[in-house]
């Protein structure tokens, strides 16, 4: 069983970030959703982003993933400039994403979106069997009780597309995971799996950005905590150098640890 | 209360198993068969419309000659059909279809009766004109469509404004350099792709093409059958019990030798047959001659059709982008599909298909009019509706809709027949529209 105390690697500066995320920039229609954010990642690390409604998390996440190209700034994987134009060039990087709406296409079976984009060909035509049989390797190994592969995922249980839409990302080879509110519609017991498969593709190695409202899952899961507020980022700390009053306080009232006043701690519990 | 709870629900549930229990059996056979139960209730369906016309109209509704009638009515809307199907399901529409048509229609009667045996010199009944014809048309139906497709992709323009401004613009062009005329005659081996005679010239396969057809269809299914049991149990995946495989096997095997034999009990007319029978020198039998028409080539260019549209639909990454597409738009491009590309794709197959209605209708009518087509969309997006497509898109088989078009036709042959007025044909066939797609919905919902 895992604990809480663990001892993390903690990240030493002389090692290349995986991802490095330089002044990113994004607008919408002259509204600034992310203005100039910086933030990186290191491989088997999972870096919290949070921040309230509106804050910016989602969509500097979407620059990462090819969703929304950034207007101005830099991504820089492995020590190389990249530019991500698109999905497809994000997963051409090792990129995946897992979004909050999990982007499946209902009308279609679980290998079908493991696969979707990705499908495996032979000789041109569709290879749905090889397609079925990786599916149901890499689904087996997140839910064993999955038994519809050919069913339409739009009769599945949230739960059971929730696995799909991890056995999409992960199936891949995976080095960058982007984990947008991955436990927003799930059961207690379905979290725990969750949290578990984080902790297991961390020890493989596989760096996380883990977008999430809830403060805890956060605190239980990452290393270091991103706060972003306004589109701006508040700041990064290290998970065991702060309290879950100064991340909500950075949350909330958009300020530093060392910038929170008593008065600022206690109107947060007021 | 723990236990008082169970004793409450237990008789209810006790009937309600016992209801179960008597359907059982079927409806676990009915899954060990693995076929699409919406396309048998349709079938169910039409084999009902067929006894009932039957019936009502003494025997003349499922004789060869109208099976055989049916069959090639059916076919130029239901060519259109499959191509609308991948349409509707990526979320989109063509209002178009009919006014494409009637403009490719027109072309191809142009190039084959004007350009090249007058303005290019050839002359009439060049043995290469039919097929030059047919390829120009069909890339030309491929380019009007393509340009409708890219407006509504990459303009993003409403493909309802884009064809609706396309059935305007097609139809306007036709009037515009036809000025009322019709161009005729269709070139004698065009004419073969319509299903009429030349002479003795049969647009139809003939007896024993046709049976072969029949016999290859047949070791066809048989070989995909067994490829795909092999495949699946390679993978160590459940397999259909064999009884199911041998059932469903042997029901398509007889439905395609059903339609041989249909079409090949169909003879020729009689004054053909006797200027065949002369050509030929075979002597006239007292009885009269029966020399089998076979399938029509109609019939055999629907049936290509459908079989390449299929395969596009289903075996092909372009098909299954299109499925994706009309199940979740967003999730298909964050898949990192080129749905620009796709949707574009899909109306560029429709304009092709139109061209290739085109020439079956401009061929069978030895004649294109101003008014080829007119309405022909309405035919087409009622048969792949009818045959199960949805218009919230991501749903539709190109089965289901030949079988839509099959439906449609039979039901306004049937009328014809019963001497039913065409404005209550129309009124008939709305009525079916609705209630079809009305029937579809309730039961798709209580399956949910």
């Amino acid at each position: 069983m895992l604990t809480q105390t663990t001892p993390t690697p903690a990240p030493v500066t002389q090692r290349v970030p995986l991802v490095e995320m330089r002044n990113i920039q994004v607008s919408f229609g002259g509204v600034r959703a992310v203005g100039g954010v910086s933030i990186d990642l290191y491989a088997g690390e999972v870096v919290g982003l949070v921040g309230g409604n509106g804050a910016g998390k989602s969509t500097l996440m979407r620059t990462l993933s090819g969703a929304r190209p950034p207007d101005s700034g830099q991504i820089v994987i492995n020590g190389q400039p990249v530019t991500i134009g698109n999905p497809r060039d994000a997963k051409a990087l090792g990129i995946e994403t897992i979004y909050q709406t999990l982007a499946l296409a209902d009308n279609l079976d679980a290998p079908a979106n493991v696969f979707l984009g990705r499908e495996v060909t032979a000789a041109t035509t569709l290879d749905d069997a090889a397609m079925e049989s990786a599916t149901r390797k890499v689904i087996g190994r997140l839910n064993p009780n999955f038994k519809n592969f050919k069913a339409p995922v739009l009769r599945l249980s949230g739960g059971q597309r929730q696995a799909v839409a991890i056995a999409r990302a992960i199936h891949f080879n995976a080095r960058v995971l982007i984990m947008d509110e991955p436990t927003a519609a799930l059961g207690p017991a379905e979290t725990a799996q969750v949290h578990t498969l984080i902790r297991q593709l961390k020890s493989e190695g596989i760096g996380i950005f883990l977008v999430s409202h809830d403060i805890h899952d956060v605190f239980d899961l990452s290393e270091r905590i991103s706060v972003m507020y306004h589109g701006k980022l508040v700041g990064t700390v290290n998970k065991n150098d702060v309290t879950t009053d100064e991340v909500l306080g950075m949350i909330i009232l958009g300020k530093p640890p060392t910038k929170l006043t008593q008065q600022d701690l206690a109107e947060l519990h007021g | 209360m723990g236990v008082s709870v169970p004793t409450q629900a237990a008789p209810e549930r006790g009937t309600q198993t016992r209801i179960g229990a008597a359907f059982a059996p079927a409806m676990s056979a009915l899954r060990s068969l693995e076929v699409d139960t919406r396309l048998l209730g349709m079938l169910g369906a039409l084999l009902l419309i067929w006894v009932g016309f039957n019936i009502l109209s003494g025997g003349t509704f499922l004789s060869a000659r109208n099976l055989w009638n049916l069959s090639v009515q059916s076919a130029s809307i239901a060519i259109m059909a499959t191509g609308m199907v991948l349409i509707i399901v990526s979320r989109n529409i063509d209002l178009s279809v009919g006014s494409m048509l009637g403009f490719l229609g027109y072309t191809m009667a142009m190039i084959q009766a004007v350009w090249i045996p007058n303005d290019l010199g050839f002359g009439h009944e060049q043995p290469l004109t039919w097929i030059i014809t047919l390829v120009l048309g069909i890339a030309l139906g491929a380019l009007i469509g393509g340009l409708q497709g890219f407006v509504v992709a990459y303009g993003g323009v409403p493909s309802f404004i884009v064809t609706l401004g396309g059935l305007l613009v097609w139809r306007g062009l036709i009037f515009r350099y036809a000025q009322g005329q019709t161009i005729a005659p269709m070139e004698s081996t065009f004419q073969m792709l319509g299903g009429g005679t030349v002479g003795t010239r049969v647009g139809a396969l003939g007896e024993w093409p046709s049976w072969t057809l029949g016999i290859v269809l047949c070791l066809a299914i048989v070989y995909l059958q067994i490829s795909s049991r092999r495949r699946r149990r390679r993978y160590a995946f459940p397999v259909r019990p064999l009884w199911a495989e041998g059932l469903v096997g042997a029901v398509s095997c007889g439905i395609v030798l059903g339609v041989v034999w249909v079409a090949n009990s169909y003879p020729l007319p009689v004054n053909v047959a006797l200027q065949y029978a002369e050509e030929h020198g075979i002597t006239v039998p007292p009885g009269g001659l029966f020399i089998p028409t076979g399938v029509a080539f109609p019939v055999l260019i629907m049936l290509i059709v459908t079989l390449v549209v299929t395969f596009l639909a289903t075996r092909r990454r372009f098909g299954r982008y299109v499925y994706a597409i009309g199940g979740n738009p967003d999730a298909a491009a964050l898949a990192g599909i080129n749905v620009r590309r796709t949707i574009m794709l899909t109306f560029a197959l429709m304009g092709s298909l139109a061209a290739i209605s085109a020439a079956v209708q401009t061929a069978r009518l030895n004649a294109a009019v101003t008014n080829l087509g007119v309405q022909n969309e309405l035919d087409v997006i009622s048969a792949a509706v009818i045959g199960g497509t949805s218009f919230s898109g991501g749903i539709g088989t190109v089965p289901g809709a030949i079988l839509g078009a099959v439906v449609m036709q039979s039901l306004r042959s049937g009328m014809v027949l019963l001497l039913v007025d065409s404005p209550t044909q129309d009124i008939v066939v709305g009525l079916v529209l609705v209630v079809a797609v009305g029937l579809d919905t309730f039961v798709r919902r209580g399956v949910r």
